[in-house]
């Protein structure tokens, strides 16, 4: 069953950021590893757009893969328009991740600001992927506030520590059944991914967990494989777990050799 | 044999030093009024392909480990042998094992041990990496020297330009002009770094200190009397303008972060630049149009500039011995 995200249909259900490659050669192999069909790329990091950049957009351009700009770095809701707007400029594209970052060490999202930015930028016409914790009411503004797709973090940016709610995300997934959620932030390793994957998020979002690999490449492999494995096993059923032991073969019948 | 170097940055210097070596009459000519006008000047000195390797390609080291040694050879005294410290804040000690694990040729220190090494961070640091065979130079010293003694070996420098007297013949021309050759070069794309050079009298350090940082490398370089260069950042633009406020603010942050005592520092400079980089950042010599093309230092124009010297010069002089070679053919055969 393929993923489907502002009527445009997902090849992958892995997301790739472009950020802390050794180098863009290293990127564009990871990429074509990872088999994503979109990147996101901070416009406020890399320069201030515009030509300064060009460069590197042009070998972002160059991937072939669909470009989710994001606001990653913006503090405020001030900050976080323009720069969607600009970024609108630079890739022509309406689709934005939006990140209001609330907390400077942390990098925990504001989720009021998140809230106003989203609706802003909604009435403008954006597409808008919010970057979010997994607080079930902030999800529903933001669905309010015109978002058809939700990002909730399994734990905070960068921190590798993969999912550390997990009875969160089962909530989150019950009650958002009917809308894409991607899990954007904290997976550390491919068994994260597959595990929040087999919980039925619709896909994963990554970049540090890849960039700063030691072998950026294999590892986006890697993670695709534990993306594919778990959605499969989401498909397939997986069983929940028991409290005793329970043999696998019937025990009725079984021939008596005492 | 006439070669023109165009650009006298680290690379021209260096592939000038290498022609002239092997006895080709060299003419350097330079847009700026000086030497060290682009990326150069700005350049950390850190002669570190270990450390660099934590997040470049393996050639970093094989181009790289003989560099220390290319310049206090070229520039006797210019090289201090001191090694690199890498320190984090006890929170990312974690990202000091990832650092680790991508590299070699470091040991782990205690806190007893960086004390021994760096006595002004004695009890603020309790783990790190020690990269013994590393060294470092102040690049605006080793860019004025290397130009004086090249002047001495009989090379010729024209400043303020970017083309050669009209009615001067050369036999090769060596393109080093950084950034500037991006219109020749077109995988080649700009890499903006920003730098401060601070002093204070309160802090001494013998070596180089590396701070773990989530985005880029930052460290800290003694250049004596009391004064450091803090670099540098790494950012996806062609923007050479003056340093941002949250570029400088990290910059400092991190100093202080090394020592409080730099909260008292004067800040003497903040400089930007851009560094031409290929898409692996890694150097290449390209020869296109007639032209040789040395080029993509990125982070690395120290480092690599002496064995990319050495290629180009290889390249240059061997191409005209197999010119010459052939042309004696030629001539052979008419005669015969």
């Amino acid at each position: 069953m393929a993923l489907a995200v502002y009527g445009t249909g997902l090849s992958s259900r892995l997301m790739l950021g472009t950020a802390q490659y050794p180098s863009p050669a290293v990127l564009a192999e990871a990429v074509k590893a990872s088999g994503a069909g979109i990147v996101t790329v901070s416009l406020r990091r890399e320069g201030a757009g515009g030509e300064s950049g060009g460069r590197f957009w042009a070998l972002i351009r160059e991937l072939g893969v669909r470009v989710l700009p994001n606001t990653a770095g913006c503090h405020s809701v001030k900050e976080a328009v323009t720069t969607a707007r600009m970024a609108r400029e630079v890739f022509r594209t309406d689709w934005i991740k939006l990140e209001v970052i609330g907390h400077h060490d942390t990098l925990q999202p504001d989720v009021f600001g998140l809230v106003e930015a989203a609706r802003l930028l909604a009435a403008e016409g954006f597409s808008v992927f919010p970057y979010t914790t997994d607080d079930l009411v902030v999800g529903e503004r933001l669905l309010e506030a015109g978002c058809q797709v939700l990002m909730p973090w399994c734990a905070p940016i960068g921190s590798a520590k993969g999912p550390v709610n997990i009875d969160g995300l089962k909530a989150y997934r019950a009650h958002f059944a009917d809308i894409p959620l991607i899990i954007d932030a904290g997976l550390g390793r491919p068994s994260h991914a597959a595990a929040v994957m087999e919980l039925g998020f619709d896909g994963v979002l990554l970049n540090t967990a890849v960039a700063k690999a030691g072998d950026p490449v294999r590892m986006a492999e890697a993670f695709a494989q534990a993306v594919e494995a778990g959605r499969l096993a989401f498909e397939a059923g997986p069983l929940e777990p028991r409290d005793m032991a329970v043999p696998s073969t019937p025990l009725i019948g079984r021939a008596v050799f005492s | 044999m006439h070669v023109l170097v165009k650009g006298a940055g680290v690379a021209g210097l260096a592939v000038a030093h290498e022609l002239a070596a092997r006895g080709a009459h060299v003419t350097v000519i330079e847009k700026s009024a000086s030497v060290g006008g682009g990326a150069s000047w700005l350049a950390g000195g850190m002669l570190a392909p270990w450390c660099e390797r934590e997040s470049a390609e393996a050639d970093v080291i094989r181009l790289g480990h003989d560099a220390a040694r290319w310049w206090e050879e070229a520039l006797p005294g210019t090289v201090t042998f001191n090694g690199t410290l890498v320190l984090a804040p006890p929170r990312d000690t974690a990202e000091l094992r990832r650092f680790a694990s991508r590299t070699e040729g470091y040991r782990w220190l205690n806190g007893e041990e960086i004390a021994a090494l760096e006595p002004d961070l004695a009890g603020r640091f309790h783990t790190g990496l020690f990269f013994d065979p590393e060294a470092h130079l102040d690049p605006r010293k080793a860019l004025t020297r290397l130009q004086a003694k090249l002047e001495a070996m009989g090379v010729r420098f024209l400043f303020d330009r970017t083309e050669a007297l009209g009615n001067e013949r050369f036999d090769r021309i060596v393109d080093c002009t950084g950034f500037a050759a991006a219109s020749a070069l077109p995988d080649l794309r700009g890499v903006r770094g920003e730098m401060l050079y601070l002093e204070t009298r309160e802090v001494t350090l013998s070596r180089p200190v590396r701070l773990i940082h989530p985005r880029f490398p930052l460290y800290i370089v003694p250049r004596g009397g009391g004064r450091f260069m803090v670099g540098a950042t790494m950012i996806e633009s062609t923007d050479s303008g003056p340093v941002t406020a949250r570029s400088m603010m990290e910059l400092l942050n991190a100093s202080y972060a090394l020592h409080p005592a730099f909260g008292e520092a004067r800040i003497l400079e903040a400089g930007a630049g851009v560094r031409p980089a290929f898409p692996d950042n890694m150097p290449k010599v390209a020869e296109k149009g007639g032209t040789i093309f040395v080029n993509g230092f990125y982070r690395h124009g120290f480092l690599l500039a002496p064995a990319l010297a050495r290629q180009a010069a290889g390249v240059i002089l061997t191409d005209i011995s197999r010119e010459t070679q052939s042309d004696e053919a030629h001539r052979q055969r008419a005669s015969a």
